[in-house]
């Protein structure tokens, strides 16, 4: 069977049902709400696999599903050489949202990167240690700071309420998931200008390492043809 | 690709090698705190580096190499002159290419000394000779070259600073000296900022930068708006510099050759040439020696001078290097609070050196 893991709740689950009825095939969650099974129909030999949208990239990096819908940011955060490992099948056109940074409305100074990097130089000399970075996107915010050339921050482990760690002084800058930015405007924070790490949307993802028998070879590319990929 | 009795061994005599030369055999922890590695490296490190959580030590790494506890061991020794060596794994994370060993050993020579031609010619003959039949080439490169032609430019502090900090981050350097020649300004984004009718923003003020380091960089954006740019070729020189590669001496005349327009490079130059009179007397082959005048500027911001890498003698263009080195004065003067202690060291990979004795 060609296991397809799917986000297993709220709105980017149902999104995901639309995307796949739009295409012809049918998935529903089975049964009563507590449970995890779920019906294919419209194409054969696919089984549901219910995960939450975190847990979706780990799996598929270790090929224990075929296919799996998540956010563009979780699989580049969560796997190692990600384009090695998986390959984005679709663009599904929902679950939009941007990862910024942002730092407090008040640094009238700190509009661009080049300032957030400028700063932190003076920052460090000044505090004695460096300017630090709220996010749980650690990889992400790594590797856009080295392209960029930013060098005397460090990043902060921060799982939620992002926004109120500068307020908290756990941290002077925060790079985080907005899709509308009222939650920064309501923490007095402002999104940098030309700071968007990554533009994050729900794709269809295929596995490249998990191993096909002919048979479900042979189903997966039926499935893809019927959903136009 | 683990580490092997032969490579074991084989390191063993490297460091016997190097012990013979009269370096002191010293060891380090492999649990190094991790505060010390991230000051002086930055977050990068912990993209390399393994880290580990000890709720009594705090936060601990996996030793990416031993030139931090090496210094730190001098530091505390200081007798001048002196030569270490070192065997044994170091870790890192090869999240870039996962071909490449994560866990593997290095054999290393250290010398701090008051002589730097000396001593950069002393390391370098030490690592060829170590590497035996399989040294092939030879890649220096001198950072000291770069630095000085940063610090002669007609420029004020507060720019010249920011260059020398992106030396090793091409494309902010470029960036930035672009600017610095009248190519864009920092002012555009920051008009409402440096107009003389400013008023600090009635946003709440959070965090811990306070609004008098706003109004600091607020000043100095106004003094960096009335800097007058770079004549603008100099952004053309640097490009020029960097490009320079070939046999020493060449690369040396064309140095020179351009130190004619680009001024303040005669010291670094003067101290270039005497670094190779220092390997011809260390009996080290010039032609063997292939000059990259942006060789090390991609590594981490560690060398500061005089950068070598040493290649297989079969391997191809895209293989590492079987040995690396240089000279990191910053680093003992950040290590030692502002004491200058002039240090030079090269690393051998056991590992990769038997694999190509192995091939011959």
């Amino acid at each position: 069977m060609i296991k397809l893991g799917v986000p297993s709740k709220g709105r980017l689950m149902e999104k995901t049902f639309e995307w796949f009825a739009e295409r012809g095939v049918q998935l529903s969650r089975a049964g009563r709400d507590r449970e995890y099974a779920g019906t294919v129909s419209g194409a054969k030999g696919v089984e549901l696999v219910f995960l939450s949208a975190g847990e979706i990239p780990r799996e598929l990096a270790a090929g224990r599903i075929h296919l799996g819908v998540t956010g563009s940011d979780l699989v580049q955060e969560k796997i190692v050489n990600w384009q090695a490992r998986v390959e984005a099948l679709a663009h599904m056109g929902f679950g939009h949202a941007d990862l910024i940074l942002a730092v407090p409305d008040f640094w009238e100074d700190v509009v661009r990167i080049e300032d957030l990097d400028a700063v932190s130089a003076d920052f460090r000399a000044r505090h004695g240690h460096r300017l630090r970075i709220a996010t749980k996107y650690h990889r992400l915010v790594r590797e856009y700071l080295r392209d960029q050339g930013v060098a005397n921050y460090q990043l902060v482990d921060s799982q939620g309420a992002t926004e109120g760690t500068i307020k908290q002084e756990t941290a002077e800058a925060i790079a985080d998931i907005t899709s509308t930015g009222e939650t920064l405007r309501a923490n007095h924070l402002r999104v940098l200008e030309d700071a968007v790490i990554h533009q994050s949307q729900a794709c269809l993802f295929k596995s490249n390492q998990s191993e096909m028998t002919d048979q479900e070879a042979g189903d997966l590319k039926e499935l893809l043809k019927t959903l136009g990929l | 690709m683990s580490i092997t009795s032969e490579d074991l061994s084989l390191a063993q005599n490297l460091v016997a090698g190097f012990q013979a030369r009269g370096a002191a055999r010293v060891e380090a922890a492999i649990l190094q705190p991790a505060d010390t590695l991230l000051d002086l490296y930055g977050e990068d490190i912990r993209a390399r580096a393994y880290t580990t959580a000890d709720p009594l030590r705090g936060e601990q790494m996996l030793r990416p190499d031993f030139t931090v506890p090496v210094v730190q061991m001098h530091m505390q020794a200081s007798a001048m002159p002196a030569r270490y060596t070192y065997v044994g794994p170091v870790f890192r994370r090869q999240e870039m290419d996962e071909t490449r060993a994560h866990e593997y050993l290095q054999a290393g020579y250290e010398v701090f000394d008051t002589d730097r031609a000396a001593a950069d010619a002393e390391v370098l003959a030490a690592i060829i000779d170590a590497l035996g039949p399989a040294a092939g080439a030879v890649v220096i490169g001198d950072l000291g070259v770069l630095m000085s032609a940063v610090q002669a430019l007609p420029t004020s502090d507060a720019r010249k600073n920011a260059l020398s900090r992106h030396l090793w981050r091409p494309k902010r350097f470029e960036t930035l000296l672009a600017r610095f020649c009248g190519d864009s300004n920092m002012s555009a984004s920051h008009a409402a900022l440096l107009s003389p009718d400013w008023q600090p923003s009635e946003a709440e003020q959070i965090g811990k930068r306070q609004l008098s380091e706003i109004e600091a960089r607020r000043k100095r954006l106004l003094e960096d708006r009335d800097t007058p740019s770079l004549p603008p070729e100099t952004a053309q020189r640097f490009e020029d510099l960097l490009k320079i590669s070939g046999r020493p001496h060449a690369a040396l005349k064309d140095l020179r050759a351009l130190g004619a327009k680009m001024p303040g490079l005669d010291q670094a130059l003067d101290r270039f040439r005497a670094r190779l009179d220092a390997f011809e007397a260390a009996g080290i082959d010039l032609s063997a020696l292939a000059f990259d005048a942006s060789h090390g500027r991609d590594s981490m911001e560690y060398y500061d001078g005089f950068v070598f890498s040493v290649f297989g003698k079969n391997a191809d263009r895209f293989a590492a290097p079987l040995a690396t080195g240089g000279r990191y004065d910053a680093l003992t003067t950040a290590l030692g609070g502002g004491q200058d202690i002039p240090a030079v060291g090269g690393v051998v990979r056991p590992s990769d050196l038997r694999e190509a004795l192995s091939h011959d």
